[in-house]
């Protein structure tokens, strides 16, 4: 801050430009506010959301989108090439691509929403706990948390999967209880900020219990960048299990995850490529996708984040 | 007897003052890893351990005698309570030593010690790749800010950023290897093989370092001293090389020493897609045979790599920037 103010401002700009200044980013900002900012300043965020709720609609409605059953075998088809039957052609157990990846998509979208939400809301937790009262409990959960960043996130996701063995739901397991420590770090930095506030103080002062203070006042000054890490989250996550599955550690067949649909088709790569290429372009747009997305509502939400 | 050096020295150590705190926080750093180079080891040994299934049976199969079961628990030191079996492992691998693979039945050190050169050459090839291409990018971008290469070089750092490192490879195998047989589709023994690993695992870092040298770049170049520099009718080259850019660097580089864990995971997808017979094929191997020493110990020592690399990256920040290092 110091070098901040020896700067001085730009030419002759008087101490009125810094309450404007305010009254843009003041709390007259509303949520709808936010997100009107976000579809004016962002169009290629707005195309991200709209590109995320087409595939969860797919996702949601796969059966009915979906040309044929994931499942269904054909081996007289097997490694059929594209054509208008079937979009994507058929894999080497003669079942239509396009379908397995439509069906994929709920794998990959559950795999990157529901752990992130968990891995978050136990980092959200521990952050505050730590943040708020200080002290021991501070000391203790930020080690935990030293300890979990220093892991490779990959290379900790396999042990894990080492010790419950390969499936679907052991990479939702591990990846509910291995991401949360950046997440605790952010909220506890945030809390430190946030508890200094007078707001807080007034709302200690009148005797006010610690526990109603974190999620009352803390909490919801915590969201925005919640919101945005979310965001930022989910793709880390679909990659994990894409590259989990593609290790032959994480989702077993039949599934149609889509990183297992690659390391099944690699054996093909140089015969028929599509059988890895459309699944790990359909990571690739979904990755893409929430980046954008995350990107997007940084700026909007939470423009310190970027510095972190 | 007065020795006024060793006097001058601990006052500077400890009053705050001049170039010596950043001595202090130099030992301080080191103090706070060694607990979580502990507690790194406790993790993996913990979760290693609970594991159902007695791991000397899935090494010798069902149909075994009881007695020969007991007899080499006995010998692996399994029968022992598991905080002594930890305490022994810490003492031993401080050593040197991290057991003996269930399955090749090799020393586990003596096994990455093989395969550690390989990950070793393709992580630095590696980086080679990403700073070449994401500070060229960066920089490019950052003086063309927000024109056609500018949105062109992000969009194409934010696509090596969202690309799984495994289509990166396929693709590049696809192409490269295959349609125009440039380089070998796997192997990592001549240097023609070596070219398409280091790319696909550069390519992700690379995303990265451009972003981020852009970022800096283009805020560092809105400073007074910028200013100066032109007015001084310094060339804009000059400028970006010799002031703009010096300070932008800064952050890229602790980022670097930061890099090394998502490379190392990066490797581990890397090496399996090109079979190059590194660490990171190693524990997919163990995973696959169920080879618990040779997981823990390919875990554990990347780990501890990582620890170095984020102490480095830290102890460097302090060192390379001056407001840091004198207290400011």
């Amino acid at each position: 801050m110091a070098e901040f103010e020896k700067k001085g401002y730009p030419d002759g700009a008087e101490p009125e430009l810094m309450v404007s200044h305010e009254d843009q980013i003041g709390e007259a900002d509303t949520w709808s506010d936010k997100v009107k900012t976000l579809v004016r300043q962002n169009k290629l965020a707005v195309f991200s959301a709209v590109v995320i709720v087409l595939i969860l609609l797919a996702a949601v409605f796969a059966p009915l989108v979906a040309p044929y059953d994931h499942l269904e075998q054909s081996l007289t088809d097997r490694l059929a090439h594209p054509s208008m039957e079937h979009w994507l052609g058929q894999d080497e157990l003669g079942r239509d691509v396009l379908s397995r990846i439509i069906f994929g998509a709920r794998i990959s979208l559950t795999i990157g929403l529901v752990p992130t939400l968990i891995s978050m809301g136990i980092g959200t937790m521990l952050g505050m706990c730590a943040g708020f009262y200080g002290g021991k409990i501070d000391f203790v959960i930020m080690r935990l948390a030293d300890i979990m960043l220093a892991f490779p996130s990959l290379l900790l996701a396999m042990v894990v999967m080492y010790t419950m063995g390969g499936g679907l739901i052991n990479i939702f397991i591990a990846l509910s209880l291995i991401n949360w420590a950046s997440t605790a770090r952010v909220v506890r930095s945030q809390t430190l900020s946030l508890k200094e506030k007078e707001y807080v103080e007034a709302a200690r002062s009148i005797g006010v219990k610690k526990r109603t203070i974190m999620f009352r006042h803390i909490l919801p000054n915590c969201l925005p960048t919640l919101i945005v890490l979310f965001t930022l989250n989910i793709p880390s996550a679909i990659l994990s299990e894409a590259s989990l599955s593609f290790l032959g550690i994480g989702a077993q067949p039949p599934s149609a995850s889509w990183g297992l649909m690659v390391s099944r088709g690699k054996k093909y790569l140089f015969s028929e490529p599509w059988l890895c290429i459309a699944p790990s372009v359909a990571i690739m747009i979904v990755v893409l996708a929430f980046n954008f997305l995350g990107d997007g509502l940084r700026d909007v939400l939470d423009p310190y984040l970027k510095e972190q | 007897m007065d020795f006024p050096v060793l006097r001058h020295f601990y006052s500077q150590m400890t009053e705050g003052k001049g170039g010596f705190p950043v001595l202090k926080k130099i030992l301080k750093r080191i103090l706070i890893a060694i607990p979580v180079l502990f507690g790194v080891v406790l993790a993996i040994f913990i979760m290693l351990r609970i594991v159902p299934g007695d791991p000397v049976q899935t090494m010798l199969g069902e149909h075994m005698d009881m007695a020969l079961i007991e007899k080499l628990r006995a010998e692996m030191g399994l029968d022992q309570p598991m905080i002594v079996q930890f305490f022994k492992y810490i003492g031993n691998a401080m050593r040197g030593d991290f057991g003996t693979s269930y399955r090749l039945n090799r020393d586990v050190a003596q096994i990455i010690a093989e395969a550690f050169p390989h990950t070793v050459k393709l992580s630095l090839l590696a980086a080679a790749v990403a700073w070449v291409i994401g500070l060229v990018a960066g920089v490019i971008a950052a003086i063309r800010q927000n024109r056609l290469l500018d949105r062109l070089f992000m969009g194409c750092a934010l696509l090596g950023v969202s690309m799984p490192v495994f289509m990166t490879a396929l693709v590049l195998q696809y192409v490269f290897a295959f349609k125009l047989n440039w380089f070998p589709v796997s192997g990592f023994d001549s240097v023609n093989s070596m070219v398409l690993p280091a790319i696909v695992l550069g390519w992700n870092s690379a995303g990265s370092i451009a972003r981020m040298t852009r970022s800096n770049l283009v805020e560092i170049m809105q400073n007074d001293f910028i200013r100066t520099a032109r007015a001084k009718g310094l060339r804009e080259t000059g400028v970006i090389v010799g002031h703009a850019l010096k300070n932008a660097m800064l952050p890229v580089v602790t980022m670097m020493a930061l890099q090394i864990s998502s490379m190392l995971s990066g490797a581990v997808l890397t090496e399996s897609v090109f079979g190059v017979p590194g660490i990171g094929r190693l524990a997919v191997n163990a995973i696959e045979t169920r080879d618990m020493p040779l997981l823990q110990g390919t875990v554990i020592f990347t780990t501890i790599l990582i620890i170095i690399g984020n102490l480095v990256a830290d102890l460097l920040y302090n060192v390379l920037d001056p407001r840091i290092r004198e207290g400011a």
